[in-house]
């Protein structure tokens, strides 16, 4: 037989392929710091259950500058994830309203909303305000 | 008016001379309001007749004419060489083998199309005799826009988890699938659930949402296949938590 | 050379292939249905119609007006019988569809809902937005899915029929993947492989409708019935020569001349109606024809609008509003805003006729059988005749589903009634030889001619002598350049000899089918001397029932033209008259 399909190979190198790519792998990647946030969230209830001082020396700990910037790189990767998230939430739960659908800005913009109202009440339960 | 001439870079393969593809160049004197078919025609035509390509309708409304240009998955009928710079590169669609140049072996695509079962599986049968069944404007924009589909496969092309992994089904496959379940006539959501509810089905699906994004006739098989976890995810509880509800 | 075999075997997965497989797997699930097609049945040029499927279903119509419009419509060269039996099963086949999941645009209540179409007195086009055509295939392609018993050859090219002692034994076809021939063993075959409007330059057709189909029947002996009666659709880009449905005009789109005149009104299709309220079967709304060659006279007297295309008239859809167009025509919006820049909500479209459909095709009767035993045809490819000298829009849509399905009868029929089998060793032979015509083809050296540059002459002849109007010494041009072009194309050499997916070889055969139809077009053209429905000829104006109320067939002669004869009409409840597209006695 004469035929003889080629088969091409898959690199990493998808990833640069188009921006929508790197942009897909950045929101994915967002989960390694999400993880690790929720990882020392768990070192924070050990430490509170630990008593007073265990607590305080954790709270000085947190003062430090490399995790400082672990919070605010974690921050925006977390902000980056939810923003997206609110963006694609309209695909996976469409709304019907009679015979059209309830355009996406609504629905996302109904979870940004939301968002922010809960991010108030909590910032000012922590008394930030 | 304008003529341009742009260079066309297009990947060849023949079997039967290459031992694996190359790109070949061609000059082509190009009318303003060209599309790269347009291009690749005149090269047929007037330079190069061994090149082979698949293409009919030139409306986007056939599917034949998927292929990569520039690296980005279109159809060549609807690639206006306008748009483009310098050398255009031209190349079969991705994720797919090349059986000879620009045309590829869809045989993985046409088994699954199959596989999810994309027709009507009437709750109950009803005579022609009987008419029509009703169904509202609003009962069909449920699944109408799923039903857009053109089987480009220029979303098998932009999808990462269909290129790295290829037993995945795909997004316009259960896309389709997901055109039949919200479709008021259908019964048969159960039966396609063991396709595309399966791992090979949506769940492989990450959301990367490439493949709405190239899909030319705004179909948005990323949204169906979201739809479709979330309705699997609700049989599941319900088929658990509350067994005394019938399917 | 591998043998396939079949109980039926049918040639192109189109809207009539697709439909004749449904029908004899419904049928008889023990039957071996092999559906064989040069493109994935997808890609077929049924996915391209956009306005509708005519058929019976609002209380204010009759299976009568449908008959009435049609016949007088084809300007009474459509067999009544046939006729009636389309009006007939019309608006079962259309609820069959709706059963199978085809999204018909509804009313309100849930009915479905039906458009005004030209040349019609009520409505009664079904219609999926502005892609029916897309609809109905891809639901009839999706149907077929569930059955096991139609096996599929996706880009299959079949290049000759075997006939074994005057009876259809299969066909061998190319493989087109691996360059190898198949020969399929079916003791009957259905022919569905569409029109050949590639003959002509400039056509909504896609690069497929190269008339495969109706070559491989005439080749084997049976005539072309009408070749002559080609229908120019008024609407396509002048760019692409793409389509714009019928449905702008349905739904209220008006046509300009230069001068911002609706043209119509001064042919014949007046008074004027007002803007956005159409009148049936008048204006716009008059039959393909009529406003072809309305526009082929303004572009005579200067009033064409010039583009750099050439000339046009303009289609002016302003005043339907955008949520209209977005609903009814979003296909049109699209295509006119890639393809012309131009957006149809705030501008006028030029447009102009283009070649669009054959009226003509593969002699059948009524049951879609050809005077081959054991061969059917149906779709565009065949002429029963439903659609006489003129064909009217969304009739074609209908036609693919009742005689698909019809031929799918009649070759379950023919299949039962147990004809004697073909001789091996003579079906061997037969293959033999076919595939002996394909290989000196692929080997030959020393040519002079090329695909490319052939087929650009012929399309070029087609145009200037075939095209509305045409005259005597036109045609005969044509026919002398036509005979010319058949000669010279025994002297191609492909430039691609290779075996895997070779398009320089389906190219060149695709342009053996295109001259053979083309010559019957043009023979069959200077044989009709008057002017009926699409065939207009300057020097013979007028319609001549005495002389030519009758079908041309071409029969194939090989090495020389073909031989014209002619076939009487089935005329039953109505007699020809006079074709009026005027409102003036609403």
């Amino acid at each position: 037989m004469s035929r003889r399909p080629y088969q091409r190979e898959m690199t990493s190198e998808w990833i640069f392929r188009h921006p929508r790519y790197l942009r897909y792998m950045t929101r994915e990647f967002s989960c390694l710091f999400i993880g690790a946030w929720t990882l020392m969230l768990v070192c924070a209830l050990a430490r509170l259950s630990e008593g007073p001082e265990a607590w305080a020396a954790f709270l000085e700990g947190l003062k430090s500058p490399e995790v400082v910037v672990f919070h605010v790189v974690a921050l925006a990767f977390a902000v980056y994830h939810s923003v997206t998230w609110f963006n694609l939430t309209p695909k996976a739960l469409p709304l019907q309203m009679g015979d059209e659908f309830v355009p996406d800005g609504a629905i996302s913009g109904a979870h940004f909303a939301a968002w922010g109202v809960v991010s108030l009440v909590l910032l000012y339960l922590a008394g930030a305000f | 008016m304008g003529e341009r001439t742009i260079d066309l870079e297009v990947l060849r393969y023949n079997p039967e001379t290459d031992s694996e593809p190359h790109f070949q160049r061609y000059s082509v004197p190009c009318r303003e309001e060209w599309v790269v078919l347009d291009a690749l025609n005149h090269v047929k035509e007037a330079i190069d007749p061994t090149l082979s390509y698949r293409w009919s309708c030139h409306m986007a409304v056939c599917g034949s004419c998927g292929m990569m240009i520039n690296g980005e998955p279109k159809l060549a009928c609807k690639a206006f060489v306008r748009d483009y710079e310098g050398i255009i590169r031209v190349e079969p669609l991705a994720h797919f083998p090349v059986e000879r140049d620009l045309v590829t072996v869809i045989d993985d695509f046409m088994d699954k199309l199959k596989r999810v079962r994309p027709y009507i599986i009437p709750r109950q049968v009803k005579a022609v005799a009987h008419g029509e069944h009703l169904q509202t404007p609003a009962e069909l924009n449920k699944f109408k826009q799923y039903s857009m589909c053109i089987n480009c496969m220029l979303c098998y092309a932009a999808c990462p988890e269909y290129g790295l992994i290829p037993k995945y089904i795909g997004p316009a496959a259960i896309a389709l699938a997901h055109r039949y379940n919200q479709d008021s006539r259908d019964g048969g959501r159960a039966q396609r659930q063991e396709e595309i509810a399966a791992t090979e089905g949506a769940w492989e699906c990450s959301f990367v949402g490439a493949c709405s994004d190239v899909c030319p006739e705004h179909v948005d098989p990323a949204g169906a296949i979201q739809q479709v976890k979330i309705r699997s995810t609700v049989d599941w509880y319900k088929e658990h938590l509350m067994p005394w509800l019938k399917p | 050379m591998e043998t396939i075999q079949a109980d039926v075997a049918i040639i192109g997965a189109g809207g009539a292939g697709l439909r004749a497989a449904i029908a004899l797997a419904q049928t008889d699930p023990k039957l071996r249905i092999a559906l064989v097609s040069k493109v994935y049945p997808m890609r077929s040029h049924t996915c391209a119609a956009e306005g509708g499927a005519a058929g019976v279903i609002k209380s204010d119509d009759s299976l009568e007006h449908h008959f009435n419009d049609t016949v007088g419509g084809g300007d009474w060269l459509s067999d009544q019988d046939a006729v009636q039996y389309l009006v007939e099963e019309a608006p079962k086949e259309l609820i069959q569809l709706e059963h199978w999941g085809c999204p018909w645009s509804r009313e309100p209540n849930g009915s479905v809902a039906v458009r005004p179409f030209g040349g019609m007195k009520k409505q009664r086009t079904w219609f999926a937005a502005d892609k029916s055509g897309f609809h109905i295939l891809h639901t009839l392609f999706q149907t077929s899915l569930q059955f096991d018993s139609i096996r599929r050859f996706d880009e299959f090219y079949a290049t000759e029929l075997l006939v074994d002692e005057g009876r259809c034994a299969g066909f061998v076809a190319i493989e087109m993947r691996s360059g190898q021939m198949r020969r399929f063993d079916a003791r009957a075959v259905i022919i569905a492989g569409g029109g050949a409007g590639r003959i002509f330059p400039f056509t909504t057709n896609g690069a497929i409708k190269t008339g495969d189909g109706m070559a491989l029947a005439y080749r084997a002996g049976v005539p072309l019935k009408d070749m002559e009666f080609v229908q120019y659709h008024p609407t396509g880009l002048p760019s692409t020569g793409t389509l714009l449905t019928e449905a702008c005009r349905g739904e209220g789109g008006v046509l300009l001349n230069k001068n911002g005149r609706r043209f119509l009104q001064d042919y014949g299709m007046g008074p004027e109606t007002p803007l956005g309220k159409p009148v049936l079967k008048t204006m716009e709304l008059g039959p393909r024809d009529r406003v072809s060659q309305a526009f082929w006279h303004e572009q005579r007297k200067g009033n064409a609008v010039p583009t750099r295309w050439g000339d046009a008239m303009l289609l002016d859809m302003r005043h339907l509003g955008e949520k209209k167009i977005n609903e009814r025509l979003p296909l049109v919006r699209d295509m006119s805003i890639s393809y012309m820049g131009v957006d149809p909500v705030t501008d006028p479209v030029p447009v102009r006729p283009v070649v669009h459909y054959m009226m003509g095709g593969i002699h059948t009767d009524i049951k879609a059988a050809t005077p081959l035993a054991g061969l059917f045809a149906a779709g565009e490819c065949a002429c029963v005749s439903i659609n006489g000298a003129n064909r009217l829009g969304s009739n074609s849509l209908t036609e693919l589903l009742v005689f698909g399905r019809r031929a799918a009868m009649s070759a379950m029929e023919y299949v039962a009634a147990g004809a004697p089998a073909p001789r091996e060793a003579v079906r061997e032979a037969l293959g033999a030889d076919a595939q002996g015509r394909v290989r000196d083809l692929m080997q030959r050296t020393g040519g002079t001619e090329t695909v490319a540059g052939l087929r650009k002459e012929m399309t070029q002849t087609m145009e200037e002598h075939a095209g509305i109007y045409r005259s005597g010494e036109g045609l005969a041009a044509a026919c002398a350049k036509l005979a010319d072009l058949r000669r010279r194309y025994r002297a191609i050499e492909l430039h691609d000899k290779t075996n895997v997916y070779n398009t320089d070889l389906l190219q060149a055969l695709e342009l053996g089918s295109m001259l053979d139809c083309a010559e019957a077009v043009v023979q069959s053209a200077l044989a009709r001397k008057e002017s009926r429905g699409a065939h207009q000829r300057i020097d013979f104006p007028a319609r001549d029932d005495a002389q030519f109320l009758k079908h041309s067939l071409a029969l194939w002669k090989s090495n020389e033209g073909p031989r014209i004869n002619y076939h009487d009409v089935v005329i039953t409840k109505s007699q020809p008259g006079v074709r009026d597209y005027s409102g003036d006695h609403e």
